[in-house]
């Protein structure tokens, strides 16, 4: 048999519609960009699932590593005061 | 030999229903068991569709053609999806595909079995993506979390492949004798290999007790069969159409039906090559991967002289 070659990796991004962020749906391979937006749209919007598409090489992406995750996410741990929740507000007071 | 601190840290996160993702650690053997296990269910896909094409010019409506033309296009987008969940296990492509080519990659079995009649594309629906339906809801929740995404997503999709084929059934069963008979033969040959879809029992089946402890698997296989035994014989019953299992029979006690025996010979004889059409599947699937090998080529040829162009520019 002869050396295969299977394209480059491709992730897809989905946005559902208007104004909704992008959402990662899966993965597919495609030789270039063109062809890989043509794949996207027929792998993953057969069913109006999408009326945006982005598409990243796979190894352009950039991502956090699960192994260090708790020592990187650390410093909002301590960091209460960001959230609504942790101010008092007298009774009474309305619309805040 | 992996670190045994490791391994119970990794079989609390499964414990815990917290899905594993590509890049946290995880066994050799988990991740060897999921190549295996989707890749194979890749390849069920994408031989799937072999069985289908047969009917594309022959289905008798343009209603019918279109309708098969948009399952065989599901089940090709099925077979990418979990190739490429496979390939977050650190396999290639490549890889797959060779070991597919090379038969030492399986497939399910069932499609080894010939659509001779138009019937067949009815009860192949019906049934064998009932089946299929029913093994992939329970997978919905495995442990490896590109693998259940992928799931999700079939699931969805997957729901129109046994309703149009439930209504092939229907309109052969409720017209002339000659086409109930033609639908009555294509669940007599389809039965049983829809049923052997579910793999050997529990007893003897050398993958499953590991596969359930790390929830690769969430449900037996005798569960799982048992489960699409008992939702599928009304569907058939409702008809008029009958099972070829005389000890079919529904039991009060146990709230299930009681089926009969089994021919695992049969089963593992189609496994192990021998079935109908287990040459005529592979060898389709090489010549068109073969004969593909020019449009990949011009392809690559293509990209390089875009990303040339780009460069230059």
């Amino acid at each position: 048999m002869s050396e295969d070659n299977q394209g480059i990796l491709w992730e897809v991004f989905l946005q559902p519609k208007p104004g909704r962020p992008f959402k990662h749906v899966g993965s597919l391979h495609a030789y270039d960009k063109k062809m890989a937006m043509t794949s996207a749209r027929d792998l993953y919007t057969r069913r109006g699932e999408g009326k945006g598409i982005w598409l990243v090489k796979s190894q352009d992406i950039v991502s956090s590593h699960p192994e260090d995750g708790e020592a990187f996410f650390d410093p909002s741990n301590d960091k209460v005061y960001r959230h609504p929740t942790f101010y008092s507000i007298p009774d009474g007071v309305k619309h805040i | 030999m992996d670190d045994p601190k490791k391994l119970a840290e990794f079989q609390e996160k499964i414990d815990a229903d917290i899905k594993i993702e590509p890049r946290d650690w995880m066994p050799e053997k988990y991740r060897q068991n999921l190549i295996r296990q989707i890749s194979q269910h890749a390849h069920s896909e994408i031989i799937g569709m072999q069985p289908e094409k047969n009917w594309l010019t022959r289905a008798p409506s343009i209603r019918a053609k279109k309708i098969l033309m948009a399952k065989i296009q599901d089940e090709a987008g099925h077979g990418l999806y979990l190739y490429c969940a496979a390939e977050t296990l650190g396999v290639s492509r490549e890889q797959v595909l060779n070991l597919l080519h090379e038969g030492k990659a399986k497939y399910s079995s069932v499609f080894n079995y010939p659509a001779i009649t138009w019937a067949d594309m009815g009860a192949i629906g019906w049934l064998v993506d009932g089946a299929a339906i029913v093994n992939q809801v329970s997978l919905q929740g495995t442990s490896y979390g590109p693998y259940s995404r992928a799931m999700v997503k079939i699931c969805m999709e997957e729901s129109f492949h046994q309703r149009q084929g439930y209504e092939v059934v229907v309109s052969l069963a409720k017209g002339t004798p000659e086409q109930k008979q033609m639908a009555q033969d294509a669940l007599n040959r389809w039965w049983w290999p829809s049923v052997m879809m579910f793999g050997p029992h529990d007893a003897e089946s050398a993958h499953s007790n590991q596969s359930l402890k790390w929830k690769i698997k969430r449900e037996s296989n005798d569960e799982l069969r048992q489960r699409f035994i008992d939702k599928t014989i009304h569907q058939g019953e409702i008809l008029g159409l009958t099972f070829p299992d005389p000890d079919l029979k529904w039991n009060e006690s146990t709230g299930h039906y009681d089926y009969g025996k089994i021919d695992w010979d049969e089963f593992w004889n189609v496994v192990k090559g021998n079935g109908p059409g287990n040459k005529q599947r592979l060898n389709h699937n090489i010549a068109a991967h073969e004969d593909g090998q020019w449009v990949r080529e011009a392809a690559i040829a293509y990209a390089d002289k875009i990303n040339s162009k780009t460069k230059t520019a």
